[in-house]
């Protein structure tokens, strides 16, 4: 691209980006000049910034026009909306719960709060990248982040620990993708997305650019945490602030899908027979894994992490049934994925909330500190159960819709491999409930230890947002025309 | 408007009496029984107005009424399509009549933890469910349902049931989804294989006209029938029901036994036989052979029960099998008598659990050795209600046992053209026999409960103990059971006359 092209800026394209810049910013400079108690006020600034960007997202959304800035590398359309609609929400409710978090903690309030704007930033420009440049940037600007806020709790061995396990598995697979995209480079002399696409169907297949497509997905594997690139997950998510778990297990992990997608079903679509196979084992290994070990679990946070492993597994499940060529079947597998991705974190963020709650009261976060919940807070116990069961995939909750979903491309593609993973997708539903449904048992039907602990006072943020986040649970069942028929406008395939 | 809206405000009105259950605050807690009560009696009596006007209205007692289709979830062609026709009809009005008489009965009697409010609105939900189940006319919606019921009656065994309650709740609840996932990934092949919908109406069409090919039809069939044969159940996959029955308290088991179970034998004459006619004669004798094993096997297994509630529910095991015989005949008589079964079983084996659930309650235990007999003198009304519904549960002519019973195994003598033609006359000829064999047996385990349980002198602490013997309660919410007990069993063409056009339109895809 020329220089003239490369450099032409569409502001109103960037808008939503340049808020959650502008509120980063500011939250970092404000938080100079607060003190004590009152550092705390950051939080309300950083919420204002996400709606602010949230307000740009929809007028572009109205504009409806297919913007693009610095040439073709940041394009603006249904898909890249529709990502950057959800990930600002799922921004709102992490930091909802991060507010009574940390300003009990009372540490690293202002750093806390750039860096998770900051991560997002490169959330929001993950679907908007139509260049592997680009991609690779997004990426580190969700991974670096994530890095340094899984060790925030610094007084703590396990933090440390998880941060380290995060930041060593992070930078290899980085190398990893870097080394993979330098090969892809090599082979098809451009970086867009589609000139990849266009370059790989005109030419030979060579084992060597099989292999770099490999290592890219191996990348991507990483940060949606898919066995075997899984191991840092439960460490870090164990060791880091509650809030930040919840945000590495939905908003990070669906970032890394939004980037798969975008690479496997634009730039590597014709080489689909090659990597769909692999993501197919791997889909099944990622959720009988995460289910397996999830069983075993007594600590929730762990559990809740093997079973955010389990569900990237269901995620990827759409993946291995692309065909190369198949543009009707690919469409359908692509809407899959976001409706799953949607619905997942609506319940996923629910439960952390809860946990957050509950954690309050008990540090330990042991499953067994839930019990009797039922008695002692009725309401938080009823919305965990409803994420819970709608993790699950039980109906009338959202989670079905989206285990519905992926069953149905598993079956469209109906082969041999399609039937496989809607078997395993089945086989693994019902390992999962085993221990959603421990869960819900030791809420219900456990009593409370003597003496009875005081009953959690969630406040007024975190209770909005497990009430808030149950409703839409529920109600995303109902409207579920809303949900699948917003993923298949966002669908972006290779045309032709 | 009413024709296109009853079933909607039916089936949803429940749910909102469960949510108005919800806010009622804690200290006046037991305020949940009257209101669960006016909302189970206002259900009851719209399901007797669409019951009425199923007769009255358009339709006159043939083909779909009170139909409704709107678009759900467009992209993939699912449906809100709610109808009801003379299978559904028998089905739909009792479940509502039983969770009325359950509503009645927690007035009486609810288990340990008590809790009134999370109980009946559990108890709503579940009605919803089962109600919903058997009006969507749409595959999609029909799963929706059918998933439904398991959430309130996982609660319902593990908060309020007996010692082994969680695990009795856990095994219901992953039986039943383990089965039923292979169900949904059935449902969608149907989809793709056939006219690209989820309509059932839809797709029993295109099952007449031939539209699915045989091998995809066994694989389906094969999916479809795993999780309707949990649900049933059919033996083998029955092992979760005796715990969880047994556990289940009172209320649970009565809806249980009454109408979860036909959730199954109900999908398959709605779903399974008219969409794939050509897989359901190839696995009907399998059916068979599998209903047979189930009615002696469920008979032996009662022979050596010395717990009172894991009898009867064995005794549900039996019974389905006659169920499940009469639909493997693929005959609309056998059919007909598969569904005179469900409605008899449903009414006698609530019956039978609500009256040992009481007795339960009075003796604080369900071990036949416990009572040690003599029920009939420490209780005289209460043991005369036992024997009545043990005798109607065994088959005696003219109660509506025997009906189902021996319907189901006249059918079984003349199985459908399809399946003589495959050679099976024999092979059907001898499960009449094997069945016939297994409605002795079940005579002879209900005389021997009734001889262990009620006749005999009863222990000295019971004569003393002074058992208070059925309250006016009770009798409010057994009496309409132990009437339609009696009148079904002496006009049996009540229901017949109900089912039997509908079963023919049904099974037209089998040439019957």
């Amino acid at each position: 691209m020329d220089v003239d092209q490369a450099t032409q800026i569409d502001l109103f394209a960037l808008a939503p980006e340049l808020a959650v810049l502008g509120a980063s910013l500011l939250v970092l400079l404000i938080e100079l000049f607060l003190h004590g108690p009152r550092k705390r006020f950051v939080n309300p600034i950083a919420v204002l910034g996400v709606l602010v960007a949230f307000g740009f997202v929809v007028a572009l959304w109205l504009d409806g026009a297919q913007r693009s800035s610095f040439g073709q590398m940041f394009v603006v359309d249904d898909y890249a909306l529709a990502f950057k609609g959800f990930f600002l929400a799922v921004a709102l409710f992490v930091l909802l719960i991060s507010y009574r978090y940390f300003s009990e903690i009372r540490t690293f309030q202002g750093e806390y709060y750039f860096l998770m704007l900051a991560a997002f930033l490169g959330m929001m420009l993950m679907p908007s990248a139509r260049d592997l440049v680009m991609l690779f940037i997004a990426l580190e600007l969700v991974s670096v982040p994530g890095f340094i806020m899984a060790g925030l709790r610094k007084f703590d061995l396990r933090s440390n620990e998880g941060a380290m396990k995060f930041f060593l598995f992070g930078v290899l697979s980085a190398a990893v993708l870097l080394f993979g995209l330098s090969i892809v480079y090599g082979f098809t002399g451009t970086t867009t997305l589609e000139g990849v696409a266009a370059s790989l169907s005109a030419g030979e297949a060579n084992p060597l650019l099989l292999a770099a497509t490999l290592f890219v997905i191996a990348g991507f594997g990483f940060k949606v945490s898919a066995v075997p690139f899984h191991f840092w997950a439960p460490d870090t998510y164990e060791g880091a602030p509650i809030p930040v778990t919840a945000f590495l297990a939905v908003a990070s992990k669906a970032a890394g899908f939004a980037g798969l997608l975008q690479v496997t079903f634009v730039a590597f679509e014709p080489l689909a027979d090659v990597w769909a196979p692999v993501l197919g084992v791997v889909a099944i290994l990622t959720m009988t894994l995460g289910n397996l070990t999830a069983l075993t679990q007594t600590n929730m946070v762990r559990l809740l992490a093997y079973s955010s492993v389990a569900h990237a597994g269901y995620v990827l499940v759409p993946f291995a049934v692309v065909q190369p060529g198949d543009a009707a079947l690919n469409a359908d597998a692509f809407s899959a994925v976001l409706v799953y991705l949607f619905a997942y974190g609506a319940m996923n963020i629910g439960a952390f909330a809860v946990v957050i709650a509950v954690a309050r009261r008990h540090p330990g976060r042991r499953v067994s500190d839930y019990a009797g919940l039922g008695q002692r807070s009725p309401g938080l116990a009823v919305a965990l159960t409803t994420f819970l069961v709608s993790l699950g995939g039980i109906p009338p909750l959202v989670g079905f819709v989206a285990k519905l979903a992926v069953f149905f491309v598993a079956v469209e593609a109906g082969t041999t491999l399609g039937i496989v993973l809607a078997a395993a997708v089945a086989i693994n539903t019902v390992i999962s409930l085993v221990y959603y449904l421990r869960v819900a048992r030791v809420v219900w039907m456990e009593e409370a230890p003597e003496p009875e602990p005081e009953p959690v006072q969630p406040g007024l943020a975190l209770g909005f947002t497990v009430g808030g986040l149950a409703v839409v649970t529920v109600a995303l069942f109902v409207l579920a025309p809303l949900l699948w028929g917003a993923a298949d406008q966002a669908v972006l395939i290779a045309s032709g | 408007m009413w024709e296109a809206s009853a079933l909607t405000i039916t089936v949803f009105l429940p749910l909102v009496g469960a949510a108005l259950i919800t806010l009622i605050p804690k200290a006046k807690e037991e305020a949940a029984k009257p209101v669960a009560l006016g909302v189970s009696l206002l259900a009851f009596l719209l399901s007797l107005a669409i019951l009425a006007g199923y007769y009255l209205g358009p339709p006159g007692g043939e083909g779909l009424a009170y139909q409704l289709r709107v678009d759900w979830i467009p992209v993939i062609d699912a449906s809100y399509h709610v109808a009801i026709d003379g299978i559904s009809l028998p089905l739909f009005v009792l479940s509502y009549l039983l969770t009325f008489l359950c509503a009645v009965y927690t007035f009486h009697h609810l288990e340990e933890p008590g809790r009134p409010k999370a109980f009946l609105s559990l108890m709503l939900l579940l009605q919803t469910g089962m109600a919903g189940t058997f009006v969507a006319f749409d595959l999609v919606l029909f799963f929706v349902f059918w998933e439904l019921v398991l959430v309130p009656m996982y609660f319902m065994i593990g908060i309020w049931g007996g010692p082994r309650r969680e695990y009795a709740a856990v095994k219901f609840f992953l039986y039943t989804l383990f089965g039923s996932v292979f169900m949904l990934v059935a449902f969608i092949a149907l989809y793709f294989a056939g006219p690209g919908t989820f309509d059932i109406v839809a797709l029993q069409q295109a099952g007449a006209a031939g539209e699915f090919g045989l091998t995809f039809q066994r694989l389906a069939f094969l999916g479809i029938f795993l999780g309707l044969a949990v649900k049933v159940p059919m033996w083998p996959f029955h092992t979760w029901l005796p715990d969880a029955h047994t556990e289940a308290p009172t209320v649970g088991s009565v809806l249980l036994a009454g109408i979860l179970l036909k959730m199954g034998t109900y999908g398959f004459v709605r779903i399974a036989l008219p969409i794939l006619p050509d897989a359901a004669v190839e696995y009907a004798p399998i059916i068979g052979a599998l209903a047979v094993i189930a009615i002696l096997y469920g008979a032996l297994c009662c022979l050596a029960q010395t717990d009172l509630k894991r009898l009867i529910a064995f005794s549900s095991v039996g019974h389905m099998g006659f169920v499940m015989l009469g639909i493997a005949t693929l005959t609309p008589v056998g059919v007909n008598a598969a569904i005179f079964g469900m409605i008899a079983h449903g009414i006698i084996t609530g019956m039978l659990f609500f009256a040992v659930g009481s007795i339960k309650e009075r003796y604080h235990s369900r071990a036949i050795a416990d009572i040690g007999g003599g029920v009939l003198q420490t209780m005289p009304r209460m043991g005369a209600v036992l024997t009545f519904v043990a005798i109607a549960s065994l088959g005696l002519p003219p109660l509506p046992g025997f009906w189902g019973e021996v319907v189901a195994l006249y059918a079984a003598f003349n199985p459908a053209e399809a399946l003589v033609d495959a050679g099976f006359l024999t092979f059907f000829r001898v499960l009449m026999v094997l069945g016939a064999i297994g409605t002795v047996l079940t005579a002879g385990y209900f005389l021997n409960m009734l001889q262990k349980v009620t006749m005999g002198t009863a222990p000295a602490r019971w004569r003393e103990a002074d058992l208070s013997d059925v309250s006016a309660i009770e009798w409010g919410a057994w009496s309409p059971l132990l009437v339609m007990t009696v009148a079904i069993g002496l006009v049996p063409v009540l229901v017949f006359g109900i089912t039997d056009p509908a079963v023919s339109a049904v099974l037209t895809a089998l040439g019957a």
